[in-house]
This record gives structure tokens, sequence and C-alpha cells, in this order.
């Protein structure tokens, strides 16, 4: 066999190197966020086992004006994490058939973003029947 | 824009690398004519014939189905025979080896061990059971096929390695290509080694090393949707993980 | 015969924290980080009263526990495979201190939630 030297080139900022790749790496960011809002719920929960006066303390930090921009912040991060979830959910399924037709991914995606819609809109307004 | 009898000219930028030698790569450039339909091979070959015939790269077809001249090109990878110089004017045209493989010179690559997993996946029918000739053919109907159909369509050109960041990072993952390629076969009627070629499936280096980046299914020159395969098996995969403790099970 | 992968488990918990955060991550932020403290549901208003008596509830439990869970199993698996991403593989250790959380984080929310009472 002929003389052989081959040459490997590092990884190092591969995800840089590409937009789909930085989308990537947007889309899996979100979940430091999701993992940031259960701590700020299970710090609530904590709280709340400890009395009034300590739930107290949890309902003002959460209604600071800090807070409340930093949730808005939140709810972009989680409205991209829902519509990235659905985009990429189609992929993870075997071929759907509807009517001897494939169900093509997009529809998959579009019925999953309505299906958060409903439940999104179904949970509101439990929230105000409940309360 | 030109068309078919316009020549305008542009720069191709190549990754060479000479094994022989004693430094790394080191791009060089060359400007050449082109046409509307100058493909990125034929400035490659155009380079090879008259301005430097050490350039040295794979090709066979000319067609996109040979799967042998894949390159990256502006960092993306492509087939050169259908990847067109009109699409990246006014240039320059970056042309690397495929990424994620070790280059052997310029812009071939090692891809021993995509052939040695080619074989491992048993990438051919292992009948079921004995069929003698008066029993008839198989009988497979249109649906049936439509299921995994895509996957059989594979021409083992690597570009889905090249996308894949995981393999990339850890080349003992199985990859794209060749997961859509066991699952075509795990997927026919005829088959029975489905649970041979699973179980490279579950393993670390399965499906397991996949993150859904899904750029494999993007370059993919023949749609064969590998990431739907890959993540196909996850989901199976995962229940089989459960379902290998039911009773009845081996 | 090559090692079968324990991913599956860690997927799973993935997938369906994932899928949902994905249905109703958004609403929840929605009303417990915005609607609430800016007073515009008064209903909704998380008054300690209010929460209290959903958190004695079962199901007020079940979905609180599932809720906190199931994000933090999600984040964890998809934090675990992003610094492997990032060049950092720390093997076990990453594998402790990612899945490890949100085990940590699960134990908590159980102990709280229980100690609130029926």
């Amino acid at each position: 066999m002929a003389f052989r030297r081959t040459y490997v080139r590092p990884m190092d900022g591969w995800w840089r190197r590409d937009p789909f790749f930085l989308r990537y790496m947007a889309r899996e960011a979100t979940s430091i966020f999701v993992v940031v809002y259960a701590m700020i719920l299970l710090a609530g929960v904590i709280r709340l086992s400890q009395g009034e006066a300590a739930f107290g303390e949890w309902l003002e930090g959460v209604s600071s004006p800090w807070s409340v921009a930093f949730h808005a912040f939140l709810l972009a991060v989680f409205a991209y994490h829902t519509w990235s979830w659905f985009r990429i959910m189609p992929k993870t399924m075997p071929p759907v058939a509807v009517g001897g037709r494939r169900l093509a991914g997009s529809t998959i995606t579009a019925l999953g973003i309505a299906a958060a819609a409903v439940a999104s809109v179904a949970f509101y307004l439990m929230v105000r029947v409940l309360a | 824009m030109p068309d078919g009898r316009t020549v305008e000219h542009i720069t191709i930028e190549v990754l060479r690398y000479d094994p022989a030698g004693t430094e790394g790569p080191r791009t060089q450039s060359w400007t050449i004519p082109y046409t509307h339909e100058t493909s990125v091979l034929e400035a490659l070959q155009h380079i090879k014939d008259h301005l430097d015939g050490s350039l040295t790269f794979r090709w066979s077809c000319r067609m996109a189905i040979c799967g042998s001249c894949g390159v990256m090109v502006n960092g993306v990878p492509h087939l050169g025979c259908r990847t067109f110089l009109r699409d990246f004017a006014p240039g320059p045209v970056r042309v690397e080896a495929l990424a994620h493989f070790p280059i052997e010179k310029d812009l071939v690559v090692d891809a021993e061990d995509f052939v040695a997993k080619l074989a491992s996946i048993k990438p051919y029918i292992v009948p079921k059971e004995e069929r003698r000739l008066e029993e008839g053919p198989y009988v497979q109907p249109p649906e049936e096929l439509e299921r995994f159909e895509s996957f059989s369509h594979c021409i083992n050109c690597m570009l889905c390695y090249a996308a894949c960041p995981q393999y990339g990072l850890d080349p003992k993952f199985l990859g794209p290509g060749l997961t859509a390629l066991l699952h075509r076969y795990n997927s026919d009627s005829r088959d029975g080694a489905k649970d041979e070629r699973m179980e490279l499936v579950h393993s670390e280096e399965g499906v397991w090393s996949c993150t859904a980046v899904g750029y494999c299914s993007e370059v993919c020159p023949k749609q064969v949707d590998p990431a739907n395969a890959v993540n196909q098996n996850k989901t199976a995969s995962a229940l089989d993980w459960f379902a290998r403790f039911l009773p009845g099970r081996k | 015969m090559r090692k079968r992968s324990n991913q599956p488990v860690f997927w799973l918990l993935f997938g369906a924290g994932g899928m949902l955060s994905a249905l109703l991550g958004a609403a929840l932020v929605f009303v417990t980080g915005i609607a609430a403290p800016l007073g515009l549901e008064p209903r909704a208003a998380m008054g300690y009263a209010d929460v209290l008596a959903f958190s004695r509830n079962w199901a007020g439990k079940a979905f609180l526990f599932a809720v906190i869970s199931l994000f933090l199993w999600h984040g964890a698996h998809r934090i675990y495979h992003t610094l492997h991403d990032l060049g950092v593989r720390g093997g076990l250790v990453a594998k402790l201190a990612c899945y490890g959380t949100a085990f940590l984080g699960s134990v908590f929310a159980a102990e709280a939630l229980l100690k609130i009472g029926f």
C-alpha cells in the first residue's frame, strides 16, 4: 500500500461554523431555561411548605419587576421551545398514513403547535375557574 | 448570470494536503473559466487537466448516483457533480474534503470506518424462512414498500456523516446513512435479521449518540431522511429497553 | 454482545418533560410569572390560601410534581448532551451532575408537596 499519513481536522468551534448548527445550539439552550423555571417553581413549592410568611417572600420575589421582565424572556424561550419541539417531533415518528396518504412532517408540526395552543387556552381557563 | 455560452471566471480555493510532505493542509487557489452549466466536479477536473495535475479527488458517474464525489463547498457537504458554480458566483468557492473524516490527500478522505460499519449492519436480506420456488414470489404491496422505500435510496455518499457533528465528535457512532440502511432491511417483510441489527441500534454507538441535529437529512442528495430512520429507532429502542423484561422475551 | 445503552430511561423522561413543557410551559410561565404578579387575572393571584388549597389536593400535587420533575429531567438530559457537544465529556461526573440534580430536585419537590399535607 502507498505511504499514508492521514490528517484529522479538529472539531473545536464546530457549531459556530454553520447557521444550521447555531440554530441547533439555540434549540438545545432552551433546556437551560426549562430547568431555571422548574427551579423557580420548586423554590415556590418548598417555601409553600414552610408556611405563609415564607411563601409570601417567594411571591414578593416573583412579583418584582426584574422577575416579571425575566418571565417575559422565559415566555419567549418557551414559545421557541414549543415551536422547535414540534418541528423535530415528526422525525421521531414512523410514517403515519391518513386516508391512504402519508402525513407530511409539516402537518404533524402544525397539529402539535395547535395542540399546544389548545392546551394553553384550556389551562388558562381552568386556572380562572379553579382559583 | 452567464448562460450556457457565456464564459465568466471564478476563483476556486481548495484545501490541499500532501501526506508525503511534512506540512499540514494548506489552501491553494486557481481562477478558472466557467459557464452556467459548470459543476464543482468539472471545475476540479479543469484544474487537474490544465492547471495542476497533482490535485487529487474521487469521482465516477458524474450523475449523482455513485456517491464518489462528495466534498465540502463553502462549508456545506455537496456532491461535486451536482453542485453548480453559478450558485456561488461571484465566488470564491472554497472546496474541502468531506468533514469529520481523516484526509488521505487533498479531497480524498479515509472511508475505511464507513466501509467497515457498512459490512457490520448486514446490508442485505437475510431470509426470514426457507422458501421454495414453488411457493411463488414474496408479496409486498406498495403501501408496505412506501414505509421504508426512501431508506433504500442511499448511495453511500457519506454527505450525512460530513454533516453530523456527533460523528465528528465521536467516530464510533454508527451514523445516519448506515442506520437508514439498517432500518431499510429491518423494515423489509422478507428479512429475518432484525434482532442482530438491533444490537447495534441499542448500543451507545447506535442511535443513542444522536441528538437530533437533523442536518444529515438536510444535505442528503437522495432525500433518504436518515434523521427519521435514526430517531424512529430511538423510539423502538426505548420501548424495547422496557419490553425485554416482559415475560415471553428471551 | 454489544453493551446496551441505558440512555432510553433518560430519553423517555426527556421526552415526557419536553412534551409537557412544549404544551404547557409557555402558559405556565405566563400565569405564574406575568399574569399573577401583574394582577392581570385577579382570580389567579397565587395567594397563599389558594395555592395551598391547590397543592393539598392530590391532583394539584401530581400536577406540580409532574411539572417540576419532568422539566428538570428534560433539561438534565439535554444539558448533559450539550456539554458533550461543547467538548465537555466528564462521563460519569457529568452524568451525576446533570441527572443527579434532576433526581434531587424531584426528591425535594416530593418532600415539600407531602409536607404541605392534605
